[in-house]
């Protein structure tokens, strides 16, 4: 067993066991170690995903294992993006009583969703699939006596059951057809002719279990409620992370079939309905925490785009990576503001924040530009690349929807930024105590102008990566 | 160095007034006008250094900024970038100096005009395309803060119109761009390529839709007729000196980047498509002439006329894109006039702004039956915005008319009857001028208005310059012309 292929995802495992068990023995006011250590699981996972990063792509423990640029990039992103929400949470959760194990909880799920970045075997991806969706309920519903966090938890929970269904029904028709579950040889007997009808179903089912993840149309509706009723940091994590393991499994998955069952058109037309509804559905919100739920679901339409051109555009894939690493930051960078205000969530309670809190308002409110995609912040380069390959592989049209849906978006974005801005209040601004939340807002607020600023570094980590099939 | 430093410089003063809380107001004013000035140095300098006789564009510079997408700093003028670059950083400077209240926030009052200088110089003087995006975005976030935080009336509705709106054109701008972007092998940005290759020559309906595209940006911006509608209501509810450097800037970029992009990269698409572009700058010409007429309001009465001028510089533009081959004098003609009506507008205009930021500070209204007979009260108030409001209209020895002539002169030799129509603008524009006057100097003094303070020092100081370039280009427009000539001969094909 070629275990040293899989060494970061050890470290993650071997952290999450320590935190289960330490957590229960330490006092409730030792429990914020468990973010350290936890951290520290991350850093080592980060370190051996490096050493990883100049082989050629390959697959491995029997063909099962990914290790190619784009899962290698996407763990880095997963793993970095992890790190973000670890580093937000133990101020957040400083009264919690057994907030130890949380992080257990959250590097399960980051082994859960990089599984499925890296699984090139429907078996895997379900595995992956199956473990970060059971890491994320509870993580969701953590505080257990709150009840908008329970009914985020049960919503969340009673989507993905039924979508995680789906996606196992998918993935048994799928090897009923080809009589396997590695990519490979699906890959191979799909291309020898098969039974369009079945396939279709087999498709429709697994493209509806990643979309659960994405938080995409059919399967988007606990996006709002996970980022309005979780614990935020939680939020902050369900929002960004799992969407970067779906995204990249559903591109991999797509690239196996065959062009005539049409599956470019059915992700072209499940983007353009996530990101208009997404956007529609934000319009009116005047909470500020479920209007960045409903832009999350519009931010999963426009990755969609990058994965209709699979194939049909040379740059699909780095265009992928960089968007999804642009909306993380950008995400990040909102959902951090907002935890080190105290989750403040009403849209009036944001008004004349800007002159009370300059530094968190600015790091907001340029988030919230990145996620419009105004250079030079990150959230442009992904933006402008997305355009770039959906012309290029033939579907202008889905950039001209995209645009259109981009000047909707900033109708919502700017009512929050002029609310801080414009806004008269005198109430007090309350903060997390702590350097926790303030040195990580501070850090990603940053990389908001850096990741725009040195756009080329990302392009050139995500310059030549391919899948190894 | 010089270019970047021309709109470095106010970047770096916008941060100095972001970064500490210890400015007092006069301080930050006067620091303010300092770097604006000092930017405006560096552009006359680039003036001088500029060789009329050289290639198409000079003091280039150039930095990768993401190069495996083809993207750099690249930065570089021709002579119509000069021009229209110095008059921006010198009605910045007017604008900066130009008391106004600013609510309370000095400190960041001066520190968005700062930003808002330093991007829309970038805008003129960018060499890559999507540079030029890049500046021509920030330009609307800068506008949408002043606007909303400083204007009145809506300020907030106004703003948020104004960036959806010019936004949305922005993002045709975008498609475009990478629609330009794509066709050039290796893919590059890089303007000068793009301009020499010339690659969407005979790509039918490819082309066709670029360019839709980018005319529909460009439109938004400048505005024309019907692409109009955001514009009056982002002028009232801005304040004074925000709304000079609307009209007088921002409005600049859709009509420079015509030249830019459209007419310099696809000038066999823009040939096609010539006489529906000159027909629509006639319909703005005459439409906003007629609106403006019917205003009530003083400043929206102004700001319909940009409309009308705006549509003088488009016609200018089409009638240089006309033909492929023939009529180079008369085609050349027409774009240098173009672009001296840019910069004649942005002096006018801007001081015309001014002076309506000048009435709203002391009266709080707008509103034309409010005025009158106030040339005794304000002598120096009344004499500029005469000087500003003639040269408006057209009047000889001014700038507007050496631009005006020149664009009718040379579309005359190419749409001889869209000429005629368009000069019914000039027309209708002395006879809303004359109006506007005759309402707020003339006639009998409301008795509100009896201790109409005239216009301080730092005011008319301010409009002094402003006025000093009108005439000046209207008695010796020489300076002005070598400068563009060169340019604009290159463009059109004769050199």
């Amino acid at each position: 067993m070629p275990v040293g292929d899989v060494l970061p995802e050890v470290s993650l495992l071997l952290g999450a066991v320590s935190i289960v068990l330490l957590a229960s023995f330490i006092r409730q006011h030792q429990q914020h170690w468990m973010a350290v250590l936890a951290l520290l699981a991350v850093a080592i996972a980060v370190g051996l995903t490096f050493a990883q990063w100049n082989e050629a792509p390959r697959l491995t423990f029997s063909g099962v294992w990914a290790l190619d640029g784009v899962a290698i990039s996407a763990k880095l992103l997963i793993l970095l993006a992890g790190a973000v929400a670890i580093a937000l949470s133990p101020a957040w959760l400083w009264t919690d009583r057994r907030h130890g194990e949380y992080y257990a909880l959250l590097l399960f799920a980051l082994l859960g969703v990089i599984m499925m970045a890296s699984a090139s075997d429907s078996m895997e991806l379900v595995v992956g699939v199956l473990l970060s969706s059971v890491a994320g309920y509870p993580l969701a519903a953590f505080h257990r006596a709150w009840t908008p966090s329970l009914e985020a938890g049960m919503k969340y929970f009673l989507i993905g059951a039924l979508t995680n269904t789906l996606l196992v029904v998918g993935v048994v028709v799928l090897f009923g057809l080809v009589g396997t579950t590695g990519y490979t040889e699906t890959a191979e007997r799909l291309a020898e002719g098969r039974d369009s009808l079945a396939l279709i179903v087999a498709t429709a089912c697994i493209v509806l279990g990643l979309a659960f993840k994405l938080a995409a149309f059919p399967a988007h509706a606990w996006m709002p409620d996970v980022a309005q009723g979780s614990p935020l940091p939680a939020a902050a994590f369900l929002t960004v992370i799992p969407k970067i393991g779906a995204a990249v499994a559903l591109a991999r998955f797509v690239s196996l079939l065959p062009a005539d069952i049409a599956w470019r058109a059915i992700v072209a037309f499940l983007s353009v309905v996530t990101m208009t509804l997404g956007n529609l559905a934000a319009l009116r919100q005047s909470d500020v925490r479920r209007l960045l739920g409903w832009s999350s679901v519009s931010q999963s339409g426009y990755a969609l785009m990058a994965i209709v051109v699979v194939g049909a555009s040379e740059r699909a894939l780095p265009a992928l990576l960089v968007f999804l690493a642009s909306y993380a930051i950008a995400n990040l960078a909102a959902f951090a503001a907002v935890t080190h205000l105290r989750g403040r969530t009403a849209l009036v309670d944001y008004h004349g924040l800007a002159g009370k809190a300059p530094t968190v308002a600015a790091i907001l409110i340029t988030a919230l530009l990145s996620l419009v995609g105004i250079p030079p912040l990150v959230g442009f380069f992904g933006k402008l690349l997305l355009f770039e390959v959906s012309i290029a592989g033939g579907y202008a049209w889905l950039a001209f929807v995209a645009a259109v849906n981009t000047v909707i978006s900033l109708f919502y974005y700017l009512r929050v930024a002029a609310a801080m801005m414009f806004g008269a209040s005198d109430s007090v601004v309350h903060v997390l105590p702590g350097q926790w939340t303030r040195t990580t807002l501070m850090i990603v607020g940053l990389l908001l102008i850096i990741g725009g600023l040195g756009a080329e570094t990302l392009m050139i980590l995500t310059d030549s990566i391919r899948f190894a099939l | 160095m010089i270019l970047t430093a021309a709109l470095g410089l106010p970047m770096l003063g916008a941060l100095a007034l972001a970064g500490s809380r210890r400015w007092t107001e006069h301080a930050a004013r006067r620091f303010a006008v300092l770097v604006s000035l000092l930017s405006l140095v560096c552009l006359i300098w680039a003036w001088l250094r500029f060789d009329p006789d050289g290639a198409l564009f000079q003091l280039v510079e150039e930095i990768p900024w993401v190069p495996s997408l083809g993207m750099g700093y690249r930065v570089g003028v021709d002579g119509i970038a000069l021009a229209i670059a110095t008059m921006s950083a010198l009605l910045f400077a007017a604008s900066i100096a130009y008391p106004v209240d600013t609510l309370g926030q000095p400190r960041q009052y001066y520190a968005w005009l700062l930003f808002l200088q330093s991007v829309s110089l970038g805008v003129f003087l960018a060499l890559d395309l999507l540079l030029f995006y890049v500046f021509f975005d920030l330009s609307l976030v800068g506008m949408y803060f002043l606007i909303g935080r400083w204007g009145h009336g809506q300020p907030q509705i106004s703003a948020l119109k104004f960036f959806l709106y010019t936004f949305a054109g922005s993002l045709m701008l975008l498609l475009a761009i990478i629609g330009l972007y794509l066709s050039v092998d290796p893919y590059t940005f890089d303007m000068r390529v793009l301009i020499e290759q010339q690659p969407l020559t005979g790509t039918g309906l490819y082309a066709g839709l670029v360019f839709l595209a980018l005319m529909l940006g460009l439109a938004i911006k400048t505005p024309l007729v019907p692409l109009h509608t955001w514009l009056p209501q982002a002028h009232v509810d801005a304040p004074g000196p925000a709304s000079a450097i609307l009209a007088g800037v921002l409005l600049k970029m859709g009509t420079y980047g015509m030249i830019r992009l459209p007419y310099a990269m696809m000038s066999d698409t823009f040939t096609r498509y010539a006489p529906v572009i000159a027909v629509i700058a006639v319909v703005s010409i005459v439409y906003g002439a007629l609106v403006a007429l019917a205003q009530r309001n003083l400043k929206r009465r102004i700001a319909y006329t940009s409309i009308n001028h705006m549509g003088y510089t488009v016609l200018g533009i089409a009638a240089a894109a006309a033909f492929f081959d023939e009529a180079i004098a008369a085609r050349q003609l027409a774009l240098v006039g173009a672009t001296v009506e840019m910069v004649a507008h942005g002096l006018i205009t801007g001081a015309l702004f001014l002076i309506c930021g000048s009435f709203w500070q002391r009266t709080g209204e707008y509103a034309l039956d409010r005025y009158g007979g106030l040339a005794r009260k304000a002598p120096l108030l009344t004499a500029f915005t005469v000087l500003a409001a003639f040269a408006s209209l057209g009047m000889p020895g001014l700038a507007g008319f050496v631009a005006e002539f020149q664009i009718f002169t040379g579309t005359f030799a190419v749409y001889p009857w869209l000429a005629v129509i368009g000069i019914i603008g000039i027309l209708i524009t002395a006879a809303l001028f004359l109006d506007l006057l005759r309402q707020l100097f003339f006639g009998r003094l409301p008795s509100h208005l009896t201790d109409f303070p005239d216009l301080g020092r730092a005011e008319w100081g301010v409009l002094g310059i402003l006025a000093l370039g009108i005439v000046t280009i209207g008695v010796y427009p020489r300076f002005l012309l070598t400068l563009i000539e060169a340019s604009s001969q290159i463009l059109v094909g004769g050199r």
